[in-house]
């Protein structure tokens, strides 16, 4: 435990170590330091959680444990910012997560972008993410995440802009940073407003269940709701930004111009779960101060996960589909965490939430990866290019199989235990967004199945070389990651993680279970109809709806709305008129005002000629005027 | 010899060996040992003072020293350093000794320039050291007169212009001091105890009448130096029309004369029309913070998006001053250290970028990244400080801030925080604006394809301020302490 703070210095070190020497440092280098920190990183992980969770239980929760924490910059007496280490169950899992998917994206990495310009670059910046996200996982209070989540931010932008000559990636980037940095307004207001009237920042102090916590916010409303509300709802919005929900969802489909096993760690493992992980975080503030923001999280999560979910059905980028089936599954987790109470089976979805965090992580990235094992075949994203690439990348072939099993939550593949406990959860919620989340559902397997045969099967498109499987350092992930979707749904989660603490069997309810494995089946069956052999039909249906198709394809139009937001009103209606406003007549008025003195100077300049005799006849004239004056007052 | 009354001796030193220097060379020695010597002056200083504090020496001011000037007027030649000023002036040697190299290659009139250069840090230091009103507004003008000729004759563009404009919007900000000064002056004596002497007037009560008039006079006397709206239009066309070190230390540490004039004489001496009055300033200040962002976006020229970034975080020290609390003011001072150094860091790069592809206009360029990956690094690092990265000075300073603000009891207060709080998106967009259209994409022009990366002095320029940069920003407490400290009798006034 005491070791766990390595855990985050050692990717640190490689970013400084690869991020300083730079090109000086040969490829291989740079790539052989980053994995092995990682390496190292993973194995002291699972070491801790193997630690922490043999632990023994103290009133049957395990302790929270803060091995390391320091004062690093304070504000006033109560506020301050500390940087340390907490342990608690979501925190190690976390830990355990972002260790085993970030060392197979580095793996992977090595084979993949073998031979890229910036591969050192490439590393330095894996390590600088892993550091940061690490890091804000194990944060002991909110202030610390907020660093910590800026850092992601600013890793994330790092990423996708890496092939920076690329004007599509750089434009990626920056809208992934502006847009998740206009949700960060809303984080950082609402750590403001929380902090305002709790006096903390800390974790332990916030999550305590002491309500005299937040006594100080007691009676302080806005527009009708208690101003702790408010300031969870701002921080939710942060979370929704991060976790590309429903509508600030806008940059994760274009991050995806980033290199692929970037896109697998950082926009599907672990950076895009980073709002649910804060959510699961206060989850006992939410759930005691403001339950109404956690039904809205609920709503925020289905309208998110259906939009995506249709989304995604007539994507052709195969990356896309991918990305929108990731914002589809963190609106599942948020529903989770939504309709989840307190204890017992009233936390279902707190736990099922989590859950599929674990599971969706590893099957995500390895989709991702088999999707960067295609693309590094076939040299293209586009599914019209591919094609019956079963025969040529039998790896691949079948550990992507194994995911989109997973994804569509067939047992006994992980992604059914737990997508089939939030459905169980919210169906006990609210039949309504259970009815809605069982038809996501369904879209899901469809759409991870037209995305399967359209790759592996239908017709094969022509190919320039034959394609050729992976190396075995970029087999080597799938393979494990294959395995371990294979198994991660019989780990009993619920002994590990729950609402609060106390150890929770997990019993599978049938009822729902057989009905959600049935409608997937189904939802499966369709794709093979339309898309195992080159099929006119699927056109046709397209056809048929085309209203609704196109809209589908222009995603909604919702980057349109975006677009226009921005270009219009803030960059021509708002910084146009203020710059124009600033030269012309702020600026204006003081050249006005030079003007003006210099007009007057000139006009009485007269005055001072030089010439002794108008000096003189001045004087005199003056001097009778005035002597003239007082004669005859 | 007092340690502190070297900070001015040595730069006019400097001036008399480069009256004596033959050539170049001899220059380039004089400026450059007599910058190190001021550099490790103010390093040993800061490292004194520290000691002296642990060794639990509580008086207000240190290293104070004492001369009668002219008796009848109560003008002292009088020193001394707190905390703050510490900072001040180590943020004045690192940016004065960078500024240096970064003129390394200056050809025109070097003997000159140099001079008037070493005479602007004379004005710089002086302020910061002295403690008597007298002499503060005496330094303060010695720095603000070589501006012009700095401006004026090595500047570049319509730089008659953008001198004359710039020195006759200062001078009118001096106007007001002088009569706030003056006012401050004889209602002290009113009071019984005429003193020039700040800390001494501090202990004397002004009568809060003439506060009420004296206090708009000194704001904004020191707040046209900070970028005040709406008396900013000087600092746009100023630096664009500067050198590249005379606009490093223009806006690196001469506007934080105003900064620092502001709570150490306006809010220090008058504490109740301060907390009467503030709400005025506080909405130019807050329209400061996001005016000048919206204005940065969309800027083409780079030292005008320098420029208006700067009026919106120069807008957020003179804000968080106006808070009257002691954490937002920790934050001012921490913001006027980080804004020095990252726009230092901002103009010196822009300085070099100029020199090798001969525009500012970011319409003009591209893709530089790959030609001077060096210099490009150092932009994209500067542009990160400037928005915020934690681990870079400006999160330290910024949170410092709203944290600090939103402290305040008053509604009023705490909504203007969060306003002044949504220019951090406005700030990443015009940041990253410039950052893509600059650094990243394909080379824009051919000849822009075959540029030469930094050279040692450019080198060395950088990673000095980078290294302060994020020192503030990886370990900020020994600072922030050390600030807060010497906050404490100045915000005894406000309890």
């Amino acid at each position: 435990m005491e070791l766990t703070p390595i855990i985050l210095l050692l990717p640190l070190l490689s970013f400084l170590l690869t991020g300083l020497a730079g090109t000086k440092l040969k490829p291989a280098a740079a790539g052989g330091i980053g994995t092995l920190s990682l390496a190292l990183s993973a194995l002291l992980a699972y070491l801790t959680a193997g630690r922490y969770f043999s632990t023994p239980r103290v009133e049957g929760v395990y302790e929270k444990i803060v091995p390391f924490n320091f004062e690093w910059l304070r504000f006033t007496e109560n506020l301050h910012i500390d940087l340390g280490v907490l342990l608690d169950p979501i925190s190690v899992m976390m830990l355990v997560v972002i260790t085993t998917v970030s060392l197979m994206v580095h793996i992977y990495s090595l084979g993949y972008m073998k031979g890229e310009k910036g591969f050192q670059r490439y590393y330095a910046f894996l390590s600088l993410f892993t550091f940061s996200m690490l890091g804000l996982v194990v944060a002991t209070n909110i202030f610390q995440m907020y660093i910590f989540w800026e850092l992601v931010g600013v890793s994330s932008y790092l990423l996708i802009g890496f092939y920076y000559t690329k004007p599509e990636a750089v434009a990626a980037a920056k809208k992934a940073f502006i847009v998740t940095r206009f949700a960060d307004l809303g984080f950082l207001t609402g750590i403001l407003l929380l902090s305002y009237h709790t006096h903390t920042f800390d974790f332990g102090i916030l999550t305590s269940g002491d309500s005299g916590v937040f006594a100080g916010a007691a009676g302080t409303t806005f527009l009708g709701c208690s101003v702790i509300s408010w300031a969870l709802s701002l921080i939710f919005v942060g979370g929704a930004g991060k976790s590309a929900l429903f509508p600030l969802h806008i940059w994760l489909p274009d991050a995806m111009e980033g290199p692929t096993p970037v896109s697998a760690l950082i926009h599907a493992a672990t950076m895009v779960v980073a709002g649910v992980f804060l959510v699961a975080r206060l989850f006992p503030v939410y759930h005691a101060e403001a339950p109404e923001v956690l039904t809205g999280i609920a709503v925020v999560g289905a309208v998110t996960s259906l939009y995506a979910a249709i989304v995604a059905c007539v994507q052709t980028d195969i990356k896309r589909v991918l990305a929108f089936s990731t914002i589809s599954q963190i609106g599942f987790m948020m529903v989770g965490l939504g309709v989840s109470g307190m204890g017992g089976h009233d936390g279902l979805g707190y736990m099922a939430s989590l859950f599929h965090l674990f599971t969706h992580a590893m099957f995500k990235a390895l989709l991702f990866l088999g999707a960067g094992a295609i693309i590094h075949a076939v040299h293209s994203n586009e599914m019209a290019r591919m094609g019956g690439l079963y025969k040529y990348m039998p790896v691949t072939h079948l550990t992507f199989l194994v995911a989109c099993l997973a994804i569509s939550g067939i047992p006994p593949f992980s992604g059914f235990f737990s997508k089939d406990e939030i459905l169980a959860a919210t169906f006990q919620f609210n039949p309504v967004l259970g009815t809605i989340l069982s038809f996501t559902a369904a879209l899901t397997a469809f759409y991870m199945f037209r995305l399967y045969y359209r790759i592996f099967w239908n017709r094969p498109a022509h190919y320039d070389h034959a394609p050729h499987e992976a190396p075995g350092s970029m087999s080597f992930p799938l393979i494990f990651l294959a395995a371990i979707t294979l198994v991660a749904g019989f780990i009993p989660f619920g002994q590990f993680v729950s609402s609060d603490g106390v150890a929770y069997t997990i019993h599978l309810d049938w009822k729902i279970a057989g009905g959600s494995v049935a409608i997937a089946g189904a939802a499966i069956g369709l794709a093979t109809l339309l898309y195992r052999k080159e099929n006119p039909t699927a056109g046709k249906l397209a056809a048929a709806f085309p209203l609704l198709y196109r809209a589908a394809c222009k995603r909604f139009y919702i980057d349109e709305i975006y677009l226009f937001v921005t270009k219009k009103l803030i960059f021509n209606g708002i910084s146009r008129p203020v710059a124009w406003f600033d030269r012309h007549i702020i600026d204006g008025a003081l050249n006005g005002a030079a003007s003006l003195t210099e007009k007057l100077s000139l006009a009485i300049r007269g005055l001072q000629s030089g010439h002794v005799q108008q000096y003189a006849l001045l004087t005199l004239g003056g001097t009778l005027l005035i002597v003239l004056g007082i004669l005859l007052v | 010899m007092n340690i502190l009354s070297l900070f001015v001796l040595i730069p006019l030193l400097m001036m008399a060996g480069l009256f004596f220097a033959g050539n170049l060379k001899q220059i380039r020695c004089v400026v450059t040992i007599g910058a190190s010597l001021l550099l490790a002056l103010a390093i040993g200083l800061v490292i004194a003072y520290l000691e002296e504090r642990s060794a639990g020496e509580t008086a207000e001011m240190l290293f104070t020293a004492d001369t009668v000037w002219y008796a009848p007027l109560h003008i002292h030649y009088s020193v001394g350093v707190d905390g703050i000023s510490v900072s001040m002036l180590l943020l004045s040697a690192v940016i004065v000794f960078t500024g240096i190299l970064a003129s390394w290659k200056m050809e025109l009139l070097p003997k000159e320039y140099f001079m008037w250069f070493c005479l602007l840090s004379v004005g710089v230091f002086g302020f910061f050291i002295s403690v008597d009103l007298f002499t503060m507004f005496l330094f303060y003008e010695v720095a603000l007169i070589p501006m012009y000729l700095l401006i004026g004759v090595w500047g570049s563009g319509k730089k008659e212009y953008s001198a004359m404009k710039l020195t006759l919007m200062l001078m009118g900000g001096s106007a007001l001091l002088l009569l706030g000064i003056l006012g401050i002056y004889f209602f002290s004596a009113a009071a019984g105890a005429p003193s020039m002497n700040l800390l001494e007037i501090s202990r004397t009560h002004l009568p809060v009448e003439s506060q009420r008039w004296i206090f708009p006079l000194i704001f904004t006397g020191f707040g046209i130096l900070g970028a005040l709206f709406p008396f900013h239009t000087w600092s746009p066309d100023g630096h664009a029309s500067a050198p590249t070190a005379v606009s490093m230390l223009h806006a690196g540490v001469l506007m934080k004369l105003g900064g620092y004039g502001c709570f150490r004489v306006a809010i220090y001496l008058m504490p109740e029309a301060a907390q009467e009055l503030s709400w005025i300033f506080i909405i130019l200040t807050g329209i400061s913070v996001v005016y000048g962002a919206y204005s940065a976006i969309v800027q083409t020229d780079l030292k005008y998006i320098n420029a208006y970034s700067s009026v919106s975080h120069c807008g957020l020290v003179l804000f968080a001053i106006l808070m009257l609390n002691r954490t937002a003011l920790n934050g001012a001072v921490l913001q006027m250290l980080s804004h020095g150094l990252m726009t230092a860091l901002f103009f010196a790069l822009i300085g070099m970028i100029y020199g090798r592809t001969h525009t500012r206009d970011i319409r003009e360029m591209g893709g530089l990244m790959k030609v001077i990956p060096f210099l490009g690094v150092c932009y994209v690092i500067a542009g990160l400080a400037s928005l915020g990265l934690p681990g870079l000075s400006g999160f330290v300073a910024e949170m410092t801030v709203f944290v600090g603000a939103f402290q305040h009891t008053d509604t009023f207060h705490r909504v203007f925080t969060i306003v002044a709080c949504t220019s951090i998106v406005a700030t990443a967009v015009y940041i990253l604006r410039t950052v893509g259209k600059l650094l990243y994409g394909p080379v824009l022009r051919e000849e822009q394809s075959h540029l030469a990366d930094a050279v040692w002095y450019e080198r060395l320029t950088a990673i000095l301020l980078i290294a302060a940069i994020a020192g503030i920003g990886l370990a900020p407490l020994w600072l922030s302490d050390m600030i807060r400290e010497s906050l404490l009798p100045i915000i005894e006034h406000f309890q």
